[in-house]
């Protein structure tokens, strides 16, 4: 995945490169906002990584311009201060994700993998979601596994859904709080934990290859063959 | 300085000019008038004098006829201070007086008239009187005149006051900018001095009060109360300051501890890893109370909040209570929401929804631990909210042990965690977090007794207009997406 970093931190930038690197990604750098600008305009990112703060062109300006511009390129903000008004401000000027400083880089990994998912656009909805031998139908909200039907709490299909849409990919309890529940503060970690738990019990137990594991130390990921 | 000081003395300039501008237009306008009355007075007196002196003249021309007239004018022309007399016969030919030349069109006018005329004795020169003609038979012309000279000098003599009151106007007016100068403006300086040392940073700096109990001083006393409280305000705010350095002493004690721990396992990968991940752990935990105490602070400072919308209270709630049902059933704990009806309100549905958690984690932390009370066949938990008046109130009921009284004040200040709830883990910023968002919005959080248990509720204001479309804060973006 190639993804475009404009954060004017050198250190920061040289860390970050070097750990997408290893995630195997190819990272392009861009330390102030013009110049980013510039190299996101030229296109062919899957992913942008701004920084609020830039010198040139600060970080909402810069999303402002680029969505000007017709550019759709999936970016994610990077923030100083983890404060609620900014992330409003960040979504609102065209941002897709925001996160803030200081974070752990599995849970930037994790966002920069699923934000670059969300193409192509217009691309039509799936309406059944497949991961082996589970199958979960969108419409009817119905979800089966080996043809025999789970029932699923309303919350559990949720988190079932958000984590197939995303299968194969790592998901973060703060992600999963996000999308399932609407809310962005900390949770306590073993909040998240108790619910996956419970889908796991019901998704993967009576079954011998378990779907839905843990990442340690990041979160959780669905997929085929796990273990 | 100097500056201030020329700016003074300017003042005390500009101070005297107006005084001695305005006195001496008082003192003009008010002479003018009397002057103006005087004359008049004097005018009616002369008018009545000269009737008088006709009357005795026309008396004696009656009696006597032309020769009774001629003495009497002889006689009378020569007491001091004589009036002016001039008698001509039917041709106008001078017969008698002591005016030597007058305007002949004069003997053809009617009633009181001022004239010029000369006199014909010593000293003579052009003079102002007021005289009058009277017709004698069969064709003679009386004129009867007396001098305007005190006429004159009563104008003289105004004018000469006039004069002398703005002399004295003048000297009022230097004195009064000489006390201005030295009574007001030194004392604005003396408090401006003192002003500029309290903003140098000496906060103890008082101003000056003289005592008097004038405007000046009723400023200063103002000021200094206010400077006293500024003082009592920066005092709490270093206690503050001073506490919250002291209680991030333990988390940071303990995050040194660990990344200590790490280097000493070194030759253990599992021991370093695991090391490696505490120190993580506590500055993660650390970061979370530093976003804490900024929030809190935010509030504090008054400022609102950005990102206000309209929402239901009644899904945030449920959404809570909904993430931590899992954990409060494995705890065998009722967490139940009596929540009916949407109960829209405005504000951040972010720091609202953190407010009720943080609740119902002290609820499961602190309510639930000490198990079973007689009669209750479960610990429970209630989130309920309702609409009272103009307010949304929103309580978090548990039948645990409670707050005593005296504490239910107290455990909304920062870092306080009562005796005993130390062993659980917690940095004692929950509530503060609680307290400050609702003072944000404009509300409050009380605590009460449950009997058993601890009752704490989050007023709100109400959204004032019919609940439109209910929109949460944000979350938009991440509507899942097929892919
Ligand atoms: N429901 C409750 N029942 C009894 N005591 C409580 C309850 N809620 C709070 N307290 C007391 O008030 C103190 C302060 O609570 P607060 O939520 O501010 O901090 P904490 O829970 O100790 O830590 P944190 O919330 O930061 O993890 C607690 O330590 C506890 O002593
Ligand atoms: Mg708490």
């Amino acid at each position: 995945m190639r993804i475009l970093i404009i954060e004017d931190d050198r250190d920061a930038a040289a860390y970050l490169t070097k750990a997408f690197k290893e995630a195997g990604h190819v990272v392009d750098v861009a330390h102030d906002g013009v110049t980013g600008y510039d190299m996101a305009l030229e296109g062919g990112y899957e992913v942008a990584i701004v920084d609020r703060m830039l010198p040139k062109m600060d970080g909402l300006t810069l999303i402002g311009a680029l969505r000007g511009q017709k550019n759709e390129t999936p970016i994610l903000i990077l923030s100083a201060l983890g404060q609620v008004d900014d992330r409003v401000k960040g979504l609102r000027a065209g941002g897709d994700d925001y996160l803030a400083k200081p974070y752990a880089f599995s849970e930037l990994l994790a966002r920069v993998e699923t934000l670059a998912r969300r193409r192509p656009a217009g691309a039509p909805e799936e309406t059944v979601y497949r991961v082996g031998d589970l199958t979960l139908d969108r419409l009817s909200h119905k979800v089966t596994r080996r043809g025999e039907e789970i029932v699923l709490q309303p919350r559990e299909f949720r988190l079932l859904e958000y984590l197939m849409q995303n299968a194969g990919k790592v998901v973060t309890r703060t992600m999963l709080l996000e999308h399932v529940w609407d809310y962005h503060f900390d949770p306590q970690t073993n909040v998240i934990d108790v619910h996956v738990s419970r889908l796991r019990a019901k998704i993967d137990r009576d079954f011998d290859a378990p779907l839905l594991t843990t990442v340690r130390g990041a979160g959780y990921m669905i997929r085929d063959g796990a273990r | 300085m100097t500056a201030l000081a020329k700016l003074f003395r300017a003042t005390a300039f500009r101070l005297a000019l107006a005084i001695l501008a305005v006195s001496s237009v008082g003192a003009g306008v008010v002479l003018a008038i009397i002057a103006w009355q005087v004359v008049a007075v004097v005018d009616e007196e002369i008018a009545r004098t000269i009737d008088a002196e006709a009357k005795g003249l026309t008396d004696a021309f009656n009696h006597d006829g032309l020769v009774g007239l001629y003495s009497s004018i002889e006689a009378r022309k020569r007491q001091p201070g004589a009036s002016l007399y001039l008698l001509t016969d039917p041709a106008g030919e001078s017969l008698a007086g002591n005016v030597e030349q007058i305007p002949l069109e004069v003997l053809e006018r009617q009633g009181f008239i001022v004239v010029n005329y000369r006199t014909n004795g010593p000293g003579d020169r052009v003079r102002q009187a007021l005289v009058r003609i009277y017709k004698l038979p069969p064709g003679f012309l009386l004129l009867v005149g007396h001098d305007l000279g005190d006429r004159a000098r009563i104008e003289g003599v105004m004018v000469r006051a006039l004069a002398v009151s703005l002399v004295f106007f003048a000297a009022l007016a230097a004195l009064g900018a000489l006390f201005v100068a030295r009574n007001v403006l030194k004392r604005i300086d003396d408090i401006n001095t003192s002003a500029q040392g309290v903003m140098a940073g000496d906060l103890t700096g008082r101003l000056p009060v003289s005592g008097s109990g004038d405007e000046l001083d009723r400023l200063a006393e103002s000021l200094n109360a206010m400077l006293k409280r500024i003082g009592v305000l920066m005092q709490g705010l270093r206690e503050v300051s001073d506490n919250i350095a002291h209680d991030l002493r333990t988390p940071l004690t303990r995050l040194r501890n660990h990344a200590e721990a790490a280097l000493a396992y070194g030759d253990d990968p599992a021991a370093y890893r695991a090391a490696l991940e505490k120190t993580i752990e506590e500055s993660d935990a650390l970061i979370k109370i530093f976003n804490a105490l900024l929030l809190i602070a935010r509030a504090e400072a008054g400022g609102g909040i950005d990102g206000q919308t309209a929402f239901d209270l009644a899904e945030a709630a449920r959404a809570v209570a909904d993430l931590y049902e899992p954990i409060a059933e494995e705890e065998g704990v009722d967490l139940a929401v009596d929540i009916d009806a949407p109960l829209t309100v405005r504000g951040n549905r972010e720091l609202i929804g953190q407010t009720i958690a943080n609740l119902v984690d002290n609820a499961l932390k602190y309510g639930a631990m000490s198990g079973r009370h007689p009669g209750d066949p479960k610990p429970s938990i209630v989130v309920s909210a309702r609409r009272v008046g103009d307010a949304v109130e929103l309580v978090v009921a548990d039948r645990g042990p409670g707050v005593p009284p005296e504490d239910r004040k107290r455990v909304l200040d920062r870092f306080v965690r009562l005796e005993g709830s130390r062993s659980r883990p917690g940095s004692g910023l929950g509530l503060s977090l609680a307290a400050a968002v609702a003072r944000m919005h404009g509300g409050r959080v009380e605590l009460a007794d449950n009997a058993p248990g601890l009752r704490v509720r989050v007023i709100l204001p109400a959204e004032h207009a019919p609940p439109a479309l209910p929109a949460p804060v944000s979350g938009s973006v991440h509507e899942p997406v097929a892919g």
